[in-house]
């Protein structure tokens, strides 16, 4: 029996101990490999820009998108600096966003919790959650005007399906037990939404906050190329008319950074407010 | 003193999802509790304990007859029945002082004095320095207690306790078994505890009540009086050994055991 164990010990013991030992660290195995297929596509586009192989109209080298950003940082584009496109891109966001969360959550627990308020919500947000924003964002910009009123709609739009999907699954993952302890304490119908559906709810309402940033970002810069005097989707829009690239991919790699730091944003504010998912 | 009812109370289900036919879960169950009485439930998996409480707790209405509070019909669930779980149902966003304190917030005591009373029940539990732990850092059977400690705060008429104990380690259990027999006498409410367990029941009930399956139906109704003994300071072992103990633990588990068998047959 020791010898059979024995000889089989090198491969099938090993496996799950090395898995055991990552798990707590998230996943370092997959960062090294990331890192290095960046570092592999900026060097491929150095070579191809260094030897020529494409015309620098087209993709100018890593280093001249470097000195293309800080140009615009300094100096600025079209009127405005880096910063202040950013910062006309970010409130638009954050206003859409905080105008999703005011409507989208109510909007949800009203789905979730009513069978009324599902039977008149859910045609409404299955008829809006298919559709592209920028399919009605000509509509909106002739009912309310080509003003910030406008993109802010259309990204609010944007981002209301997933808030509020993502609240009516969150009430209804609210366990019975949960909702039953607190009826045998004496709790009225909105002592329960407020004090037990809605903390159930949050950890699921804060990963459709997440999805909605993604849509609300991807529809904003969209909305930009259309209609705006500021803001990244439209410093990209005029460089583009003037033909001059670095700027393009300049802006379109502010945009990534961009997403990829709502992304660990959102994470933080996961670890940090709803520590106890993890532990359900 | 109070007296929670249940006269002839049957309970159907439907037998299957998109069926009109229902199945018969509780047929004729007659039980009165009164404020200082503790009965324990026993009976097989399925003879329809946890629905049983359920009716109690008024979080199902009967089929037919009747659930009342001092001959008043309960309309639903209210702070006069709190209920225990088996799976704690303490809530994860609130530390275990504010799980506490959370029946004395819906009924709207001020923070300071809430509290206050919380840190009182949670010493009362023996869980003074847990106050402000997290609820998953405590162990299953502090959890337990937190929860009894909650129910308490609600400030019951009755407590219904739904297989509490089930989910802890032997030795565990034992000990929360004499704590709960030392709460209830010390709380003046009536108690209502559902068991897989016949020495739980006999030692902490006052009367052990047996339900047997298909449809759910008392089938006996035993007093007991292990519990005041032990209060009494009687060794546990020494009620164990004692023939009146052992004969109504053969005579439960034989009530038990030949229902199974009349199942099987
Ligand atoms: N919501 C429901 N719908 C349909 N049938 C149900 C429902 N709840 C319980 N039942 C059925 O009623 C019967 C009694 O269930 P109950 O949970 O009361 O049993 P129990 O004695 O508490 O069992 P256990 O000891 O396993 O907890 C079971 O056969 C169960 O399948
Ligand atoms: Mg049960």
């Amino acid at each position: 029996m020791t010898i059979n164990i024995g000889s089989i010990a090198p491969v099938a013991p090993a496996a799950p101990a090395v898995t055991e030992a990552q798990r707590p660290k998230r996943s370092p195995g997959t960062l090294p490999v990331s890192l290095a297929t960046i570092i592999a596509i900026i060097a491929a586009w150095s070579l191809a820009s260094a030897y020529g192989l494409v015309s620098p109209l087209f993709l100018p080298s890593p280093l001249i998108v470097l000195k293309a950003i800080y140009s615009v940082a300094v100096n600025g584009f079209v009127d405005s600096t880096l910063a202040q496109h950013t910062l006309a891109s970010l409130l638009r966001i954050f206003a859409a966003l905080a105008a999703a969360l005011v409507i989208g959550i109510p909007a949800g627990l009203a789905i979730g919790t009513s069978r009324i308020g599902k039977g008149i919500l859910d045609p409404i947000v299955e008829f809006l959650r298919p559709l592209p924003p920028l399919a009605y964002l000509p509509l909106i910009i002739i009912w309310i005007g080509i003003g910030e009123a406008s993109k802010i709609t259309v990204i609010a739009l944007a981002m209301l399906p997933p808030i509020i999907l993502s609240t009516a699954a969150g009430v209804k993952s609210a366990p019975a037990d949960f909702i039953n302890a607190a009826r045998s304490f004496g709790a009225t119908r909105l002592q329960i939404l407020v004090q037990v559906i809605l903390p159930s709810a949050i950890p699921s309402i804060l990963t459709g906050t997440r999805i909605a940033l993604g849509a609300g970002w991807s529809t904003l810069v969209a909305a930009e190329l259309v209609a705006a005097s500021r803001g990244l989707g439209f410093m990209i829009q005029s460089a583009a008319q003037f033909l001059v690239t670095d700027i393009v991919i300049a802006g379109i790699i502010v945009i990534a950074v961009i997403a990829f730091l709502f992304e660990i944003l959102a994470r933080l504010l996961e670890r940090w407010f709803v520590p106890w998912a993890a532990h359900r | 003193m109070s007296v929670l009812s249940l006269q002839s109370v049957s309970l159907a289900f439907p037998a299957d999802r998109d069926s009109r036919e229902t199945r018969l879960v509780l047929d004729g169950v007659t039980l009165h509790l009164a404020s200082d009485e503790f009965i324990a439930v026993i009976g097989r998996s399925g003879s329809g304990k946890t629905s049983l409480l359920n009716l109690a707790a008024g979080f199902l209405k009967p089929t037919s007859g009747r659930v009342s509070v001092d001959g008043a019909d309960i309309t639903g669930p209210a702070a006069d029945r709190a209920v225990v779980f088996q799976d704690d149902a303490l809530y994860p966003w609130l530390n275990a002082r504010d799980n506490v304190a959370f029946p004395l917030k819906l009924r709207g005591i001020a923070k300071g004095e809430r509290r206050l009373r919380a840190d009182e029940l949670l010493a009362k539990v023996g869980l003074e320095n847990a106050g402000s732990k997290n609820i998953w850092e405590l162990s299953g059977g502090m959890r337990q207690r937190v929860g009894i400690a909650r129910a308490l705060a609600s400030e019951p008429r009755f407590l219904l306790l739904d297989e509490p104990l089930g989910a802890l380690d032997a030795l565990t259990r034992t000990r929360l078994q004499q704590f709960l027999l030392k709460v209830w006498s010390e709380s003046k409410t009536g108690a209502l505890l559902i068991t897989h367990s016949i020495e739980e029941a006999m030692l902490l009930a006052t009367r052990v009540v047996v339900l047997a399956p298909n449809p759910g139906r008392i089938i006996a109704d035993i007093p007991a009086s292990f519990g005041r003994q032990l209060l009494g300071g009687k060794s546990l072992q020494d009620i164990k050994d004692s023939p009146e103990y052992r004969r109504l633990h053969d005579g439960l588990t034989g009530l038990i055991h030949a229902d199974s068998e009349e199942e099987a047959a």
